[in-house]
């Protein structure tokens, strides 16, 4: 059996803010089969973005193990992380946003840029690789941060509420088509959200992360088949998930 | 092409109109009340003045402008290196930063003397003058502006494996820039007045020496021309920077749309 792409072991992290202790995450065990969806819900400020620094590799546990790939070799450069803001860089074009991991991976350019421009159409940005990011709708910054994101190669996707700043109509776009990504790539994707339908909708694992300090309070199964359309939201057994998922929040 | 040049001469327009009429509203007051020329000459005095003396001037001018430039080069490339080496040790930054902002507070034209004693009458101490005016702009703006950084930009560079090499120059440089350039704005402005100020305590030639020399012998028409000249220098050496910080950033002022209601 191949190893787990991802698996958290009982991590614990505190931090100190202005004097005194906060603890973050306590405890906290997870794991995500290669190629599966997994999402993390929870209020704000439950440490889901401290979990997924740690997973990156931006931090280190105080205690507790992080493997990739069943090895604990150095994070750094293994997990794609593609945080809420878009982060690309305005004094780039997009085609030279795109290429920022190939360039510190120190890759071949033209090479990398071939597998851009072909990648362009399904991330919607035919005909914008030379434009700057400040001419670009925000559905099309996020699809860029992801296309930047995929093109490092990571073997783990680390998203931090992707779509949270966009606007209701296009993040409903936004997660067929990421959906529609995933079935190509087949990437692990880590995928923080306070949205429940959107977790329900995505995942094929969602967990809920409690407050201060983090747990994982529950894990569930979504057994909707795939692939996935709007309607199914609608089901009892989608609505026994909510059901159980609002629960553990606390709602 | 049309409406941008036409928008650019709209924006001009009021500016222009405001110096035209300060300026005839001067001529026609030198005239009317029949002022001495040797107290306040009127503009049009002023121009004549300085077309006749064009020859004279030209070479005192190329000097301002040598020092002026070499000055500023100087300051340019220390303040760089220093704001740099700041940015990138704490410790350097707590040593040297107090000890810059103290510098501020010296008049630079109470050390001027002190540099003819040191290094006389010859262009070094007008480089060394012009870089002091010049340096502390350039140095607080690079240290500060390296430090405005996106630190979320950063950590995603360091998730794919970034060194910090490339974390300087993918992610701090190009953020740092605007402020580098507003910095660099404020020296250039300084720079000519400068360059004069250390030609005033002993020089042989230069627009500082040509404007003692005007005033010394009551030819106030002189002592204008050199203030325009000297204008003009500034404002042609700033223009000169606004291009290349367009020339560098060109998404900070590329074409952008530009609406703008029909109806007002």
């Amino acid at each position: 059996m191949s190893p787990l792409a991802v698996e958290v072991e009982q991590v614990s992290k505190r931090f100190r803010v202005d004097g005194h202790i906060v603890h973050a995450l306590d405890g906290v065990s997870l794991h995500a089969a290669e190629g599966e969806f997994v999402s993390l819900v929870g209020p704000s400020g439950c440490g889901k973005s401290t979990l997924l620094n740690l997973i990156c590799g931006l931090m280190e546990p105080d205690s507790g193990t992080i493997r990739l790939q069943g090895d604990t070799l150095p994070r750094l450069g293994r997990v794609g992380l593609m945080p809420q803001q878009d982060l690309l860089m305005p004094w780039r074009r997009v085609m030279d946003n795109l290429l920022l991991g190939p360039e510190i991976q120190r890759r071949d350019r033209q090479e990398a840029e071939q597998e851009a421009q072909a990648l362009l159409p399904l991330f919607g940005l035919e005909g914008f690789a030379q434009s700057y990011p400040s001419q670009l709708s925000g559905g099309m910054r996020q699809r860029a941060a992801l296309l930047r994101t995929m093109l490092a190669h990571p073997t783990v996707l680390a998203l931090d509420e992707p779509f949270g700043a966009l606007d209701a109509l296009t993040r409903r776009g936004m997660r067929d088509w990421l959906l529609q990504v995933w079935e190509r790539f087949g990437q692990t994707v880590l995928f923080v959200t306070h949205d429940v339908d959107e977790a329900i909708y995505l995942s094929d694992r969602v967990l809920v992360i409690s407050s201060r300090p983090g747990t994982v309070a529950l894990e569930v199964n979504v057994p909707l088949p795939r692939p996935r359309i709007q309607t199914q939201l609608d089901t009892l057994e989608a609505a026994h998930i909510r059901h159980r998922l609002l629960t553990a929040l606390g709602l | 092409m049309r409406p941008r040049f036409y928008r650019a001469f709209r924006q001009a327009l009021p500016a222009v109109a405001l110096i035209v009429g300060l300026l005839a509203l001067w001529e026609l007051l030198a005239r009317l009340l029949d002022i001495q020329e040797w107290l306040l000459p009127a503009p049009s005095a002023v121009w004549s003045a300085g077309i006749d003396s064009l020859q004279l001037l030209w070479p005192h001018v190329v000097r301002t402008l040598v020092e002026t430039l070499l000055g500023f080069a100087v300051a340019l490339m220390a303040g760089l290196g220093l704001g740099i080496a700041i940015d990138l040790s704490p410790l350097l930054r707590r040593a040297i930063y107090p000890l810059l902002v103290a510098s501020q507070t010296v008049p630079t034209i109470a050390i001027a003397p002190l540099l003819v004693i040191w290094f006389g009458y010859g262009l070094l101490p007008k480089i060394i003058v012009v870089g002091l005016v010049c340096f502390f702009p350039v140095v607080v703006n690079t240290a500060d502006g390296l430090r405005s950084a996106s630190s979320d930009l950063l950590a995603l560079l360091r998730t794919m494996g970034a060194t910090r090499g490339d974390l300087f120059f993918k992610v701090r440089l190009p953020s740092a820039l605007p402020m580098i350039f507003t910095g660099i704005k404020v020296a250039i402005t300084y720079s000519v007045v400068g360059a004069i100020m250390g030609e005033w305590v002993g020089a042989s030639r230069g627009l500082g020496i040509f404007m003692l020399r005007a005033t010394n012998s009551f030819r106030t028409d002189w002592v204008f021309v050199s203030i325009f000249v000297s204008a003009v220098l500034s404002l042609g050496l700033f223009g000169l920077v606004n291009v290349v910080e367009r020339l560098l950033q060109p998404w900070r002022f590329g074409r952008q749309e530009h609406w703008e209601e029909l109806s007002k």
